[in-house]
């Protein structure tokens, strides 16, 4: 790899990378994103280069290896080109019979096929599979043919052209202009303008600037940044480039979370492989503007999510928020102007350039313009990301793309926004997904993690989780966000162990808007939303937890019962086998029992019961206190 | 050791890189190079020790030869990451944060490892276990008990 000195270059340089690619008769793309890795990816990749290697067939197909694929439920999968036949769930011994029937005989496996479970069809094509078909995958597209770690595979897809186009065509008002004119809006969770952002950075006059990509996404469930980052890291860098361009800044710093190895080790690589060429440094593609990049680790604290914590930490120092403004367009990192946008809108930038506000301002909705990558998780058919325009009603995400809730269950609630966020009940899945519309509903859009959850999920159970969550993470520096979500979890604690009393609820709510309203940063200001969401749509939830001490969802521990029932058991000793504490009494092909006072409630018996079976029940309430009184009296006659 | 802070800057913003870099070779922070880092980057030792202390990465005891780590993020505690926790709690005989005496395995939580799709997820060390159940947790623990 040469350095580049003029804009020409980059364009010959693609030319030579495509002109001089084997005539490979085929290509194997393996999804390898952390879940793919995790599910044994490697060990897909491995076997097929054994199995080619047998066959000598190194030279004639191709193994790619990339980022993320989105369906992360059907990891580890592949996909074959040129006619992008889809494999799930493959397994290493899977691999000969594909070399042998797919690549040497072009005849399609059935049961490594997707089989769509509304219609039972088989679907080979991954572009014909709804979960994919029904997205409009902007961002996300290129994770399928990109080797994150080969800046080629970038550039053979016009990489760096809008860098090229900015540099020597735009001034820097000019691209401002352009990011204003496309509504493009924060896609971290407030929703600012990116442009208007950019303008008041730009219009500060300081020799020193600095722009940051936050990829601290710490939000549980959310994760379309590290996919972003480890499947095409090269966009994100060519989207901070042309933003240091517009804004004057020199140097950026890119703040990933420690929870992310692969993304941390991708975009070292991609920087380093930019700078090589010369897309990066001084004097860049021969221009006169020059800029460089750092990679910053976190240290595991969701706090430095926050725009002033983060810089706090970049800086050395604990990730405390500060009190805004100044904001850090004024002053930021060092006390110099600062822009701060996360990943998914720093790679948005490119395709802004390239394709043109106008082109890019036709998708979404007057207020919200363009695709997000939501990550679609939980009690959901099929788990991953989804990239969809902005304004898209709920129940398509839900029921087109996701296939539906779990094992046919009842749907409940979607959380959205991860702890800052909130739940929306079922009867509102008609919402259009964009910035204003969740607000109106009491949760946010935030990063992107929307986790279903069906009637098995207690909506008391999941406040009291997210809070507990933002209570651990609080920093403790202003009072109310440090004492008060303690004293809410601690309420809501109480309520789930069956400990509520009357007036709890109007404590929580009264609570949660003090919260709110004297937090100093946004974590303090939103933690409370949870509560408050589920409080406005699931009041009956709490009632019954407080009055009955029933939870109807039947999760809270505390709250209810398991119990073998007499009539289905066919003693098989497998329940009995795998309690832990030795719990359930009984011999072979007679009634187990389980003993109320010995049982911790761990479910290993229901985990365990063959599903035909199905013997063992879980109750709360009225039908929990009648078995335990039986169980009483039985107790005493003995 | 005191090669790997010499080859830091004066300056506190490397102090986060460099605890992360003692955290990786000791797998702890030694109390007593506190001072030296002091000296090195020229800041006070009570700002190191609020520092390493409020970041989780960061610990100032010897950890156990296989961490046990479960995610506890959204998407897993629907799914039963909490059981899972107190599973290993019962099994290991030691509670979240803690190690076993004979050293060879920590107990921690993490909020999201960003794998939601298969989870709920356990990882120890470096290998992921996935869609983990009450039942699975003892292969988990034979795995390594047999190596130890």
């Amino acid at each position: 790899m040469k350095k580049i000195n003029r804009p020409e270059q980059l364009a010959e340089w693609k030319q030579r990378i495509i002109s001089n690619r084997f005539p490979y008769k085929k290509i194997i793309v393996v999804s390898s994103g952390t879940c793919g890795q995790a599910s044994g990816s490697l060990q897909i990749i491995e076997a097929l280069e054994r199995e080619l290697e047998k066959r000598k067939l190194e030279d004639t197909i191709e193994i790619k290896i990339t980022g993320c694929h989105g369906f992360c439920e059907l990891e580890p999968n592949i996909v074959i080109y040129p006619e992008g036949i889809f494999y799930k769930m493959l397994k290493p011994e899977d691999i000969p019979n594909v070399i042998e029937e797919t690549i040497l005989k072009n005849k399609i496996i059935p049961s490594l096929v997707y089989e769509d479970p509304k219609t039972d069809c088989k679907i080979s094509n991954q572009k014909e599979i709804p979960f994919y078909k029904k997205q409009m995958r902007l961002l996300s597209e290129n994770n399928f043919i990109i080797n994150p770690t080969e800046i080629q595979d970038y550039i053979a897809l016009d990489g760096y052209n809008a860098l090229a186009k900015v540099l020597f065509n735009m001034t820097s008002e000019e691209v401002i202009d352009e990011v204003t004119a496309s509504g493009l809006r924060g896609r971290g969770g407030a929703g600012f303008f990116t442009g208007k952002k950019w303008e008041i950075c730009r219009r500060v006059n300081s020799g020193v600037k600095y722009i940051i990509c936050n990829a601290d996404e710490g939000d549980p469930g959310a994760y379309m940044d590290r996919s972003l980052l480890e499947g095409n890291p090269h966009s994100v860098i060519e989207g901070m480039i042309i933003g240091a361009y517009a804004i004057g800044a020199s140097e950026g710093f890119i703040y990933v979370r420690m929870e992310y190895p692969l993304a941390v080790k991708h975009i070292t690589i991609a920087l380093e492989q930019a700078k090589k060429v010369g897309l990066l440094g001084k004097s860049i593609l021969g221009s006169e503007f020059r800029f460089y990049i750092h990679v910053i680790e976190g240290a595991g604290a969701f706090v430095s999510g926050e725009e002033t914590s983060l810089m706090a930490s970049i800086e050395g120092r604990r990730a405390f928020p500060r009190q805004r403004p100044p904001f850090p367009a004024q002053e930021g990192l060092w006390g110099k102007p600062t822009n701060i946008n996360n990943v998914e809108t720093w790679a948005n930038i490119p395709y802004i350039i390239n394709k043109g506000a106008d082109w890019y301002s036709q998708i979404g909705t007057k207020k919200s313009k363009g695709t997000k990558i939501f990550s679609l998780v939980g009690k959901i058919n099929n788990t991953g990301l989804v990239e969809v325009p902005m304004g898209i009603k709920l129940k398509n995400i839900i029921y087109d793309i996701g296939g539906g809730v779990k094992n046919n269950k009842k749907f409940k609630a979607i959380q959205t926004g991860g702890p800052s966020g909130g739940c929306i009940p079922a009867d509102m899945l008609d919402l259009p997904v964009d910035y204003d519309s969740l607000a109106k509903a009491g949760s946010i859009m935030g990063s992107g993690g929307m986790i279903v959850m069906d009637e098995d999920t207690c909506m008391v159970d999941i406040a009291q989780y997210f809070l507990s969550f933002t209570q651990e993470e609080s920093c403790g520096k202003c009072v109310p966000c440090r004492v008060g979500t303690r004293q809410l979890v601690e309420i809501l604690t109480r309520i789930t162990k069956g400990e509520g009393e009357e007036g709890d609820i109007e404590k929580l709510e009264n609570l949660a808007k003090t919260v709110k309203k004297g937090s100093l940063c946004g974590l303090g200001q939103t933690a409370p939303n949870p509560v408050l969401t589920t409080l406005r749509y699931f009041k009956d939830e709490y009632e019954a937890h407080i009055r009955e001490k029933s939870c109807l969802a039947l999760a809270c521990k505390d709250l209810i019962i398991y119990y073998i029932e007499p009539d289905k058991c066919v003693g098989c000793l497998l329940c009995l086998k795998n309690c832990p504490v030795e719990a359930i009494s009984g011999k072979k092909k007679e009634i187990h029992v389980i003993d109320q006072e010995l049982c911790i409630k761990c479910g290993a018996c229901l985990e365990v019961c063959p599903p035909k079976v199905a013997a063992v029940s879980k109750y709360t309430g009225k039908k929990r206190d009648r078995i335990l009184k039986k169980d009483l009296k039985q107790r005493a006659k003995e | 050791m005191e090669k790997v802070i010499d080859e830091f800057d004066k300056d506190q913003r490397e102090l986060i890189h460099l605890l992360h870099e003692i955290q990786k070779q000791f797998g702890y922070i030694p109390a007593h190079m506190i001072s030296q880092i002091s000296r090195q980057l020229k800041i006070s030792e009570s700002e190191i020790f609020g520092v390493l202390t409020f970041y989780k990465a960061f610990t100032l005891e010897p950890r156990g030869k296989y961490v046990i780590t479960v995610c506890l993020g959204t998407a897993c505690h629907v799914r039963g990451g909490p059981r899972i926790v107190d599973e290993l709690e019962r099994k290991l005989s030691i509670k979240v944060g803690q190690t076993t005496a004979d050293k060879n395995f920590s107990l921690e939580t993490v909020n999201c490892l960003g794998c939601c799709a298969i989870g709920p997820v356990v990882v120890v060390n470096e290998k992921y276990y996935s869609h983990v159940t009450m039942n699975k947790v003892d292969a988990i623990l034979k795995e390594y008990k047999a190596y130890v």
